[in-house]
């Protein structure tokens, strides 16, 4: 359920009607960011990324957060990496001797 | 014959130009056969090629409708796609097309201005394609019974002899490949409609591709081609698997897409491998002359981007397999109905 | 694609599947024993059959394909009633493509487009609106359909025709929510479900406090997840790593995208707009007490149900039984496979699909027979 994608916001199209220009990959899209606003300006979001689904802007993707999944991550893959090579050299051992 | 006898007398079309009187002529001369020039002016064309003589040589013939909407639409038109298509249809069967018929279906009310345009097109990828549209028609239908214009194009071609292109040659082992990105027409099909509100510049793919193929088939065994029109590239394979009875394997990072189709596809929820084309084709050649046939593509204006995507296998005959990006597989299945946008 | 691509990286999965398969082994479980964890989302289960999660994870771990999607569990008599709508001459009916293909008793909407009815597929509620600006003599009904994700853009919508006092756009009210089916399902003496993985962007809506009954009451642990393949699996990571340590909590793994107390914008425009209904009638699960929103008195103007007398608005809902044979209920709540329904591929296959699970891309059963009808060879 619910297909929602990255998406820059570009452009505000009506400040009063909370209208903003997403862009998806070089694709435009006129969408509603009454749910990210906040108190700011809607000027204020311009180059802010946002999770857009149906037309709506409906939150605003955390740089930090997405960076600190991302290092788990990493680390994870590295540690597999890692272990991958130390079972790859056993086996080279295993079969030298 | 760049003078036209007769001219048009009104700015749109009308049941009249339908009628069989001198309105329905004055169309045909000014804005057809003005642009078309066939060689005379009887109802038929008469038609001699040398190709013909050969000993060996055989006549492809097909035909096709085309309706499209919106009628224009970055980077072609209905008429550039009526000429293309059917071109197209005969190249990837091997032939050498040589002659095309169109024939319209106009809405009355359609601007003469516009049909003057589509007209101009088709002329322009005729002569790119280097074929002659040499016979024609054109009914005129009361407003609402058509949508614009409708052309429906036949064409005929020479095969040379001993050019043998048939799904069933593919074998396990063979190489798929597609000369250029995926879905554009589609997806530029899709922004021009306006429906759904999405602002990119994707020009359509639409391109003869009669020079690539006979390049390429003068340089390599091609076993089969297809065009991936309506229902994409996973139409086209699955089609080839079926014939051939063998499996097709294709890698998700090897697929060309441009990167605005892909947006579209986010926002839409929609599978690029089923998006149509309307220039790109996928042809299979045995494995060792796939450098080979990559370099004859690449030598032509439509294949500078060609690319390997995949293979036919032994295994899960019938069956289209995409390796995913991330290390899965899936099977690519025949499109069930129209792919419709989705929000989940 | 920023904030996608980087989350579709097969190299991260190593250590992901890697730790899994650890996991699912320090739990026992095994192919005869697996342990089941539902992915609640449609999303996650398009998800997981696109990128060919369920061939890469370990044999002791089974999907169990919930409820969570808005197509699959809409009930035929709805289907019937967007027809209705749909059918009467001053309407144009506006829908997202999702519920085009959904075969209602008689017909789905497709059908009723191609017989002369005017359906206007929409991208988003304000293409709608557009359209009954642009269309005065016309009335523009659109069809809120989907859970907490998709209500606050409705009611922003509702709002907005309100504000410019709109007399020709209205709205057929079929959203519905999530947490009353998982208790639900939960509640099933024959549930077997072991943990679940949350719907991340129901949950950048809501937040995580409303699933905090699964942990506490029913003691199975839950991680809102995120869409790309490297989320999911990540959440079922962190739903085995619970089991095994024996906790039973709700974590979020889409941190990028959800807050824990969810978008508060969002959550004031629902609560303005709609009220829950007593109770709303689920393909395959049936009523569900307090599972459907309805939109609220102050905005009875937008409310097609009121407008045109028709569904819930008509009084009590004409229950329709599900077809002969149809084993989508049994399939939504686990009990049965795909491919273990008797109809599957046989009576009902997406080209003539009897359940709603064989209609859209994300029901279970759609999935089955596209992307996993036959078992792959393993790559070489």
């Amino acid at each position: 359920m619910c297909l929602g994608i990255p998406g820059q916001i570009v452009e505000i199209s009506s400040a009063e009607k909370k209208l903003a220009i997403a862009d998806v990959s070089g694709v435009r899209r006129e969408v509603n960011v009454a749910c990210i606003a906040g108190d700011a300006p809607v000027e204020d979001l311009i180059g802010a990324w946002a999770l857009i689904h149906v037309g709506f802007a409906m939150s605003l993707i955390n740089e930090e957060e997405a960076a600190k999944t991302m290092d788990v991550l990493k680390m994870l893959g590295e540690a597999q990496e890692e272990i991958e090579a130390m079972r790859a050299s056993q086996r080279e051992m295993d079969r030298a001797s | 014959m760049n003078q036209p006898m007769r001219r048009m007398k009104s700015d749109t079309v009308t049941l009249a130009h339908g009628g069989g009187g001198k309105a329905m002529r004055d169309l045909i001369e000014d804005v057809f056969v003005s642009v078309f020039e066939p060689d005379g002016m009887e109802d038929q064309a008469r038609l001699t090629s040398a190709a013909l003589a050969n000993s060996g040589a055989q006549l492809a013939f097909t035909t096709d409708g085309f309706v499209v909407s919106p009628l224009e639409f970055p980077g072609g038109d209905i008429g550039k796609i009526a000429v293309c298509g059917t071109v197209n249809d005969l190249a990837v069967g091997g032939a050498e097309p040589l002659w095309l018929s169109a024939a319209f279906i106009i809405e009355e009310g359609v601007d003469v201005a516009l049909l003057r345009r589509v007209v101009a097109s088709m002329r322009e990828a005729a002569d790119e394609a280097n074929v002659r549209i040499v016979t024609g028609d054109t009914k005129v239908v009361e407003r609402g019974s058509a949508d614009g214009i409708f052309i429906t194009t036949s064409g005929v071609g020479v095969i040379p002899p001993e050019r043998n292109l048939s799904a069933d040659r593919v074998q396990p082992g063979d190489v798929a490949i597609v000369n250029g990105v995926l879905g554009d027409h589609g997806a530029a099909i899709l922004a021009a409609r306006g429906d759904m509100a999405l602002s990119v510049e994707i020009p359509s793919d639409c391109q003869p591709l009669n020079a690539l193929m006979n390049a390429t088939c003068e340089t390599v065994d091609v076993r089969a081609a297809r065009d991936a029109t309506r229902g994409g590239l996973a139409s086209a394979l699955n089609e080839i698997a079926e014939a051939a009875d063998c499996g097709i394997e294709i890698e998700e990072t090897a697929l060309p897409l441009r990167t605005e189709v892909k947006g579209v596809c986010e926002i839409l929820g929609l599978d690029p491998l089923y998006l149509a084309n309307e220039g790109t084709l996928v042809l299979f050649v045995p494995e060792e002359e796939a450098e080979r046939a990559l370099d004859a593509m690449r030598s032509t204006a439509a294949g500078k981007e060609a690319v390997i995507v995949g293979r036919a296998t032994a295994a899960h005959p019938k069956r289209v397999v995409m390796q995913t990006s991330f290390g899965g597989a899936r099977i690519v299945d025949m499109l069930v109905g129209e792919q419709l946008p989705r929000i989940c | 694609m920023k904030y996608a691509e980087e989350f579709r990286d097969p190299k991260a999965a190593k250590g992901l599947l890697a730790q899994i398969a650890q996991v699912i082994d320090e739990l026992g479980a095994t192919k005869e024993k697996p342990v089941h964890i539902m992915e609640i989302c449609g999303g996650h289960t398009h998800a997981i059959f696109r990128y060919g999660l369920d061939k890469l994870t370990p044999e002791g771990l089974e999907f169990i394909h919930g409820p969570g999607c808005p197509v699959c569990v809409l009930p035929m008599s709805r289907v019937d009633e967007c027809v209705e709508l749909a059918e009467r001459p001053e309407v144009i009916f506006t829908t997202f493509g999702d519920a085009m293909r959904v075969p209602g008793t008689k017909k789905s909407l497709l059908q009723a487009k191609a017989e002369g009815a005017d359906i206007r597929m929409v991208y988003s509620p304000l293409d709608a609106l557009e359209l009954a600006r642009r269309n005065p003599d016309r009335e523009v009904v659109f069809f809120g359909l989907g859970f907490e994700t998709t209500t606050p853009s409705t009611a922003l919508s509702i709002q907005q025709a309100a504000s410019e006092e709109m007399a020709n756009f209205s709205v057929f009210c079929n959203h519905i929510t999530v947490p009353p089916p998982i208790k639900a399902l939960l509640d099933d003496p024959h549930m077997i479900l072991d943990g679940f993985v949350g719907p991340g962007h129901v949950s950048m809506v809501i937040g995580v406090e409303p699933y905090r009954f699964i942990a506490r009451d029913y003691g199975k642990p839950i991680v809102v997840a995120g869409f790309e393949p490297i989320d999911l699996l990540q959440s079922v990571l962190m739903v085995l790593e619970q089991m095994r340590d024996g906790r039973a909590e709700v974590e979020n793994q889409y941190s990028r995208v959800v807050q824990d107390d969810g978008n508060p914008v969002s959550i004031a425009a629902c609560d303005d707009v709609y009220e829950p209904r007593p109770t709303f009638e689920w393909r395959g699960l049936g009523e569900i007490d307090s599972s459907g929103l309805r939109i609220r008195e102050k905005y009875v103007a937008f409310d097609a149900e009121t407008k045109f007398s028709i569904g819930y608005g008509k009084g009590a809902p004409r229950f329709v039984p599900e077809p002969e044979g149809c084993a989508c209920g049994d399939v939504m709540t686990g009990r049965l496979k795909p491919i273990q329904c008797p109809q599957f591929g046989k009576g009902c296959t997406p080209e003539m699909p009897l359940g709603a699970l064989m209609v859209s891309s994300e029901g279970a059963c759609a999935a089955y027979y596209q992307y996993g009808g036959v078992d792959l060879e393993p790559a070489e």
